[in-house]
């Protein structure tokens, strides 16, 4: 039986939006891999809207179910994605010098994607539980910060720094945003702080260390990340006010942008619409973000707050960090713009979290 | 709290846009319309290799490749009509190789020749002006010094293939790399390439650099000294003109190798270009494989080399004593089989030291059947043998230690107490490499300790001093008393400098040498006298084994030595061993006959090798 308050109380404004973040996307995807010399990969386009179609459904299947059965899950769908990741490490498939991807017949998967959600939800769980005013003590915070840790090696290992890094930052933002005793967070700062310099000088490797610098310095390595950072700049600054038109990004059709409709799609975007249209995208993604969070605090329930909080901080963290990256204003790190980036994992994995959110607004008045 | 946040984030990044699109907007917009800013390529140099005293056995020379840039070649005809008497090419070669190019383009320049030489560079040059749009470029070549010289130890390059490039430590490299592909260019690979850089430039509209951004040099591949010693490399692979075998000279103080030499051999220097299909062929076509590493990757049966290892099981099991003898008839009848000695006549009544020094197989057989396989077997792999050396060069043989259980679980057949015999005497399934022969040869001269063997000395980073020599590292030791080991020794001294030894024929006169000679039957006796006309073919004759170390009273050189079909140990390896001593030791050799004078050297260097008797 479907309730029929459930259209009443349908959340309409989020999925406009992100219909209109997807439409954006799929337009700049098409253009990055359409304009493209050689040789257009027509291919990756429809691959892209076929994830679409999946991710689609995975949003609507997220909406048929309570989500608080989320948190009586939480545990297993943490479970399962940690195996996945494991199993990763044993048998995923080498791109570039990196284990990320598991292949499952057509299609491949990037596990380390979705363990984002199974961290968010995990940690709402805990949290959820045991919130009080007075905030976590530093004992408390033992096992969410295993529940983080275990995920962010396995990812490391990878090695793909960015989602790791990824990972961690959503769980801290939760974490602050639970609260912590503000003795524990002196304290956690503090030590933060001390440990940096004996890892910094006996424990990382001199090429550890200058990968570590290339990512905040990226002019140091003017051959690999510099080249790209420049080339992307280019882009970007050649848009100018109104853009170059649909289509007619030279530095995209001329193959300047390295990997430009994954992680660099955003300069392409910015380079046929300007300025104009690059800010109308980063005001869409305001909205968005706004939107969520008000739908966290519109929740009546700790752990559908909670778990709001982290899937906006999720959003929300990739969205600064690509476009950031893309400006050269942060370290060239692996993180896709959600929604417009082309991956089909990463793609679901945003409109699973949509889904998630749906789910919260819809039943923020029901008790069931 | 949190949308504060958010929103000074999205302040920050919505500033940085207007900066970069409108601030600085048409500053891009220029850049991007030239499109001119490019990456170009540095290549490392490659380090070099130099022998144990440094002389230099590997470098990279200039080659001067010759290139035609279609746009400014006009006419075209004219000009290759010019160029022809230059090249030493005609007219219609050149042509052809012009259009030979798909897709051409008018700025990128087509490759007419590579590696013209200094000449035709010069005559080039100086007619410049007649030849315009041809251009000469120079890029660096391996370049093999001596050719043929160690190529299987050297090894040699190539261009990179796309399951190369897919492997984790070759993420630097690209399409068109050269990497190490054989020998020690391959497996010293991260420490001679040395790391590309490159300069980010401003280019024209002619593709011309206008201006240079950013410059990372290229960093020299370190320079590599191996523990060879290139007079004795040299002397061994002389030595093997005309035969196919290895030679291996180590060490036996701390288990550097001090030549390792395969015959026949090929010219590296054909494969740093592209080496040609006929003589790529003809290598392949050959059929004493020259580009095998017999020293490593030659399995042969140790032959009567073996009976050192069964001496050493024989003694320390306590199997037999030093005193006792055994009388050989010429035959050992086990089950209903009979096992033949290779002297037909029988050697007579043999202790221990006049087994070794004759190579009495009766004894053998003997001491086979009194220990057993699985005592052997333990005896054979604690030697070195049935595993890899670890020595730092790819494919690497293993070689085989054969056992009871191996037997049944290969071939589901239990083991024939008869083919102990066989092992006894290094053959049946016995198998092993002229390394690890070398290995153990060096480990009985240096009271029983095994070294690894070492074949890098020591490595030097680009324009510094070399480091530290690599240590020598003790591996293990062989599981014999010293007096057992002494009653060996003593036995291998009797086989070059005895009165009945198989091996006098490898006698110098100032230097006391030890050795055992070894014959490896390539097809059973029973079989090779059923056909009498094979006796002749050379691909039916036997194997030739001999191991030796020298001086015997503190060996500085432990050799071990195979020649295919080379038939008997002591005639065919035999002289080879005492060159090897004699080059390495010569001069020194000299210097200690006076200390030596008591014990006066066998005047004559009589061959023990007539007719089949010299089968070890």
């Amino acid at each position: 039986m479907v309730d029929r308050r459930y259209f009443t109380y349908f959340d309409w404004g989020l999925l406009a939006l992100t219909f209109l973040l997807g439409l954006v996307g799929l337009m700049t995807l098409y253009s990055a891999v359409m304009a493209g010399v050689p040789t257009p990969q027509k291919a990756l386009f429809i691959k892209q809207l076929i994830w679409y179609g999946i991710g689609l459904a995975a949003m609507l299947v997220c909406l048929l179910f309570n989500y608080k059965l989320l948190e009586r899950w939480g545990l297993v769908i943490y479970a399962i994605c940690i195996l996945m990741l494991v199993w990763v490490m044993f048998f995923g498939k080498y791109v570039g010098g990196s284990r990320r991807w598991l292949i499952m017949g057509p299609v491949s998967l990037q596990p380390s994607e979705l363990v984002k959600i199974a961290v968010i939800i995990v940690l709402a769980r805990y949290y959820a539980k045991y919130v009080s005013s007075r905030g976590f003590s530093l004992r408390d915070l033992q096992i969410p910060a295993v529940l983080t840790l275990i995920p962010f090696i396995l990812i490391l290992r990878q090695p793909d720094l960015g989602t790791a890094g990824l990972v961690v930052l959503i769980a801290a933002t939760m974490t602050l945003f639970v609260k912590i005793e503000q003795r524990s967070l002196i304290l956690l700062i503090g030590s933060a702080v001390v440990m940096i310099f004996p890892v910094w000088f006996f424990v990382l490797k001199d090429y550890q260390k200058q990968r570590i610098l290339t990512l905040f310095n990226p002019e140091g390595d003017p051959l690999g990340t510099g080249y790209h950072i420049i080339q992307s700049k280019i882009a970007i600054g050649s848009g100018f006010l109104t853009g170059k038109g649909f289509l007619q990004g030279t530095q995209n059709a001329l193959s300047f942008l390295p990997e430009q409709h994954t992680d660099f799609i955003f300069s392409v975007l910015a380079e046929e619409w300007g300025f104009v249209g690059a800010f109308i995208l980063i005001l869409a993604f305001l909205v968005f973000l706004f939107w969520s969070l008000n739908i966290a605090f519109g929740c009546r329930d700790p752990f559908g707050t909670i778990l709001a909080v982290g899937i906006t901080a999720m959003i929300a963290w990739q969205f600064v960090i690509n476009i950031g990256m893309v400006m050269g204003l942060m370290p060239v790190v692996g993180v896709p713009l959600p929604f417009i980036s082309y991956g089909g994992s990463s793609l679901l994995t945003t409109l699973i979290c949509v889904g998630i959110l749906m789910n919260i607004s819809m039943r923020r008045f029901m008790f069931e | 709290m949190l949308m504060i946040a958010l929103l000074l984030a999205v302040m920050v990044l919505v500033l940085r846009l207007f900066y970069l699109q409108i601030i600085k907007g048409q500053e891009f917009r220029r850049l991007s319309l030239n499109n001119s800013i490019r990456l170009q390529n540095i290549d490392p140099p490659r380090g070099f290799i130099y022998d144990r005293h440094g002389t230099l056995l590997v470098d990279n020379r200039p080659s001067f490749d010759l290139f035609v840039s279609l746009k400014d070649a006009r006419p075209l005809a004219e000009t290759l009509a010019r160029l022809s008497p230059h090249t030493g090419l005609t007219v219609e070669d050149l042509t052809q190789r012009v259009q030979s190019v798909p897709r051409k383009s008018a700025f990128k320049p087509v490759l007419i020749e590579r590696d013209i030489g200094r000449d035709a560079l010069a005559t080039v040059e100086s007619h410049r002006y007649d030849l315009p749009g041809i251009d000469v470029q120079i890029r660096r070549l391996r370049n093999y010094i001596f050719p043929n010289f160690a190529a299987h130890l050297l090894g040699y390059i190539g261009e990179i293939n796309t399951k190369e490039l897919a492997l984790h430590e070759n993420t630097d490299l690209r399409m068109g790399d050269q990497i190490g592909k054989f020998g020690v260019e391959k497996s010293l690979e991260q420490y001679l390439r040395g790391e590309r850089g490159g300069r980010q430039v401003e280019v024209n509209a002619n593709g011309q650099v206008v201006r240079v951004l950013h410059t990372v040099y290229a960093r020299s591949g370190h320079s590599v000294y191996l523990t060879i010693d290139r007079a004795l490399q040299e002397k061994a692979e002389e030595l093997l003109t005309g035969e196919a075998g290895a030679v291996v000279a180590v060490d036996p103080q701390n288990g550097e190798i001090l030549a390792l030499a395969s015959n026949p051999s090929f010219d590296q220097n054909d494969f740093v270009t592209g080496i040609t299909t006929e003589k790529w062929r003809a290598l392949i076509e050959n059929p004493d494989r020259p580009l095998n590493n017999k020293a490593i990757q030659g399995e042969y049966p140790p032959a009567s080399t073996y009976k050192i290892i069964a001496s050493l099981a024989a003694l320390q099991e306590k199997v037999i004593t030093p005193e006792e003898t055994i009388f050989c008839p010429g035959y050992h009848r086990f089950g209903n089989r009979t096992y033949r000695c290779w002297r037909r006549g029988g050697h007579g009544k043999v202790d221990l030291n006049q087994a070794i020094a004759r190579s009495c197989d009766v004894y053998f057989y003997q001491v086979g059947q009194r220990l057993g396989i699985d005592r052997l077997a333990f005896y054979a792999r604690s030697a070195g043998l049935g595993k890899r050396t670890g020595i730092a060069l790819g494919h690497e043989s293993r070689g085989l230690v054969p056992t009871a259980a191996w037997k049944k679980r290969k071939t589901g057949i239990a083991w024939q107490e008869g083919e102990t015999l066989s092992v006894a005497i290094g053959q049946g399934f016995n198998l092993a490499t002229p390394l690890q022969m070398a290995m153990f040869t060096a480990a009985v001269a240096n009271d029983g300790k095994r070294y690894q063997p070492l074949l890098v000395k020591k490595i030097a980073k680009a324009g510094e001093q070399p480091s530290a020599a690599r240590p020598p590292k003790l591996i293990g030791r062989l599981p014999v008393t010293d007096i057992n080991l002494a009653l060996v020794q003593k036995g291998m001294w009797e086989v070059v400098q005895g009165e009945k030894g198989t091996a006098r024929i490898a006698r110098l006169k100032q230097i006391d040498i030890s050795g055992k000679t070894g014959t490896a039957q390539v097809v059973s006796l029973d079989k090779f006298e059923e056909n009498e006309e094979a006796k002749d073919e050379r691909r039916f004759k036997d194997h030739a084994w001999f191991i030796a170390y020298a001086p015997s009273e503190a060996p500085r050189i432990a050799i071990a030595i195979i020649v295919e079909h080379g038939e008997h140990g002591s005639s065919a390896a035999g002289p080879i061993a005492r060159e090897m001593v004699r080059t390495y030791l010569g001069p020194e050799a000299d210097a200690q006959v006076s200390a030596r004078t008591e014990k006066p050297a066998p005047a004559e260097d009589a061959s023990a090798a007539g007719g089949r008797g010299g089968h070890g």
